[in-house]
């Protein structure tokens, strides 16, 4: 079922809203000393400073109860912060973002075709207005074919793809994913990590991942948080420098694996065993 | 999709354990059928053996022959109580449905509303119809809108519980990907809430369906008085008055029957709104 092709190899490069690059430009969007409070006591997040740039790929990374979907749901504006800010670069009020919940969260009384429209319809598009964007998008996660599919009949993989190509379809400047792969088995998740690094040379995009998933975020990413529990914090930053594009291959180089004995050996920080 | 799957299935070898199962498949499609036609057959067959053998007149108990004699001979007389019936069963229905919808939309759309009137709904419903018609032929002056308002008490309760249980059941992440997309409430209602509802809506006009039969035939009862526009169970008490108990059996055979066809009605149309997409609509393997 999984082995799908990208559409990265049918279609011709969609012009990119601009290099994958890091660090340079004012940041899309920045968290300065974010806190969140839930009940009056629980301290989910405490004092959050991160700032995201065009092209980044930053993984947050942690054990559960972190803070990590709390950190999310602050930026997609589903919760407010106790204390901080959130700024958009450009002075925008609401970010634009498309998210990916660890569910794929598909409408199952709708068409493949008609989950991925969703986005546009709220936004009072015609599917006829916009048949060709939702085409795109899922020739872009490889399921340009199963346009009038019912997400039952499709795997676990390929909803999530069918989830993906939704988040996708606005065009969106930052992507939010909760966790996105965690429920799905190995193999299935290798492939959706070399797809979804393939998708995002091809866009553009600029994605925050949340994982707890130490390979997973040495893969995919040129930022890792590391976050901690009880409170939720931000322990500390690292970065993967590896170029990209990162295929498969680089799972067995020696880079790899010293950035994942690092990521692990924060980790254990962050758990509080080392 | 469905290609794949029939390439696995060319591969698979059929083993005894899988030829066990078909057989078993095919037995339960017969069965399906094939029983109950026994079983009713049967429980007829018995039933007129009992009167011959113990020769008990057709006064008492009447002969199956005789109730489908009377049946033919009194189709006029029957064929107009089953329409009034019908008429009020199916009225009843539509406005459980209009009614039930809309208050469990409103009772979404506000807590406040929710609150406020659910207590009614739930006091309409413990309290049994039979005690409250009298009540409603005094205040009501038109028979048929005092048997339409019986049948919908009873009716509605389901629809409004069952669908306010729906709409609230739609999943929390969609929720959340509606506002973030800024969904209206309008757009969250159309697109979101009322197709997550349906299923639970359809199990709840299952059952209305009965109740809206039962609600009409029992207010018919308390209603009593004859005259035009007299519904199934009227016709049963009349016949009762006249001993005319064949008259009687082929009422409640209709009545019967009719609920019959408006749980086969209802159900098939579950199955043709939830059969592509939803889990108690499809068939499964094994
Ligand atoms: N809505 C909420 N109300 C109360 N506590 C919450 C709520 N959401 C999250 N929490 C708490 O905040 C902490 C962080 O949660 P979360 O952000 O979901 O962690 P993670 O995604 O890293 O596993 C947890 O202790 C969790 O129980
Ligand atoms: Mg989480």
């Amino acid at each position: 079922m999984e082995d799908l092709v990208t559409g990265a190899a049918q279609i011709p490069a969609a012009p990119a809203r601009s290099r994958p690059q890091t660090g340079d430009g004012a940041p899309i969007l920045s968290m300065r000393h974010v806190t969140k409070v839930f009940g009056g006591k629980v301290m989910a997040l405490e004092g959050m400073s991160l700032d995201i740039h065009e092209g980044d790929f930053v993984s947050l990374l942690g054990p559960s109860g972190c803070g990590k979907s709390t950190a999310l749901r602050l930026v997609a504006g589903l919760i407010r912060p106790t204390s901080g800010r959130i700024d958009w670069g450009g002075g925008q009020q609401k970010g634009d973002i498309g998210v990916v919940f660890q569910e794929p969260t598909l409408m199952p009384w709708a068409t493949v075709a008609q989950n991925v429209w969703l986005p546009l319809r709220l936004r009072g598009k015609s599917f006829r207005s916009v048949e060709a964007d939702v085409k795109e998008a899922l020739d872009l996660v490889g399921l340009g074919n199963f346009l009038d599919a019912y997400p039952r009949e499709l795997s676990g993989g390929m909803k999530m793809r069918v989830s993906i190509a939704r988040a996708l379809v606005t065009r969106p400047r930052l992507i939010l994913m909760d966790e996105p792969f965690a429920a799905l088995d190995e193999i299935t998740r290798h492939k959706l990590n070399d797809d979804l690094l393939a998708l995002r040379a091809r866009i553009g995009a600029t994605i925050v991942f949340v994982t707890h998933s130490v390979f997973e975020s040495v893969f995919l990413s040129n930022r890792i948080v590391v976050m901690a529990a009880r409170p939720g914090r931000v322990l500390t930053e690292l970065a993967v420098e590896a170029p990209y594009p990162r295929a498969d291959e680089y799972r067995s180089t020696p880079d790899y694996a010293h950035h994942c004995g690092a990521a692990t050996a924060a980790l254990h920080q962050a758990m509080g065993e080392g | 999709m469905t290609a794949t799957q029939e390439a696995e299935e060319a591969v698979f070898v059929f083993d005894a354990e899988e030829a066990a199962r078909a057989r078993q498949r095919r037995m339960e499609r017969f069965g399906r059928w094939a029983l109950p036609i026994i079983v009713v057959a049967l429980t007829i067959w018995g039933w007129d053996r009992v009167i011959v053998s113990n020769n008990i007149p057709h006064y008492i108990l009447p002969r199956p022959g005789l109730v489908l004699e009377t049946l033919i001979k009194d189709w006029p007389i029957l064929l107009n109580a089953l329409l009034v019936t019908l008429q009020t069963t199916v009225l009843a229905l539509a406005v459980a449905v209009i009614g039930g919808v809309g208050l469990a939309v409103l009772f979404t759309q506000s807590k406040f509303i929710e609150m406020s009137f659910y207590p009614y709904a739930v006091i309409l419903q413990v309290t049994p119809v039979v005690s409250i018609a009298p009540l409603i032929f005094i205040y009501v002056d038109s028979k048929t809108v005092g048997l339409l308002i019986c049948a919908w008490i009873v009716a509605f309760f389901p629809i409004l519980s069952n669908t306010t249980l729906g709409l609230n059941s739609a999943d929390h992440n969609l929720r959340d990907l509606f506002r973030i997309y800024g969904a209206s409430r309008w757009q969250q209602l159309r697109l979101l809430r009322l197709p997550a509802a349906l299923p639970y809506f359809l199990g709840g006009l299952r059952i209305a369906g009965g109740l809206a039969l039962i609600g009409s035939v029992v207010a018919e009862y308390v209603a009593g008085t004859g005259g035009v526009g007299s519904g199934l169970a009227f016709t049963i008490l009349e016949a009762g008055y006249r001993l005319n108990i064949p008259r009687m059996f082929a009422a409640l055979l209709l009545i019967a029957g009719v609920g019959v066809v408006i749980f086969m009605a209802l159900s098939f149309l579950s199955w043709a709104l939830l059969h592509k997409w939803h889990e108690s609509a499809l068939k499964r393997e094994v």
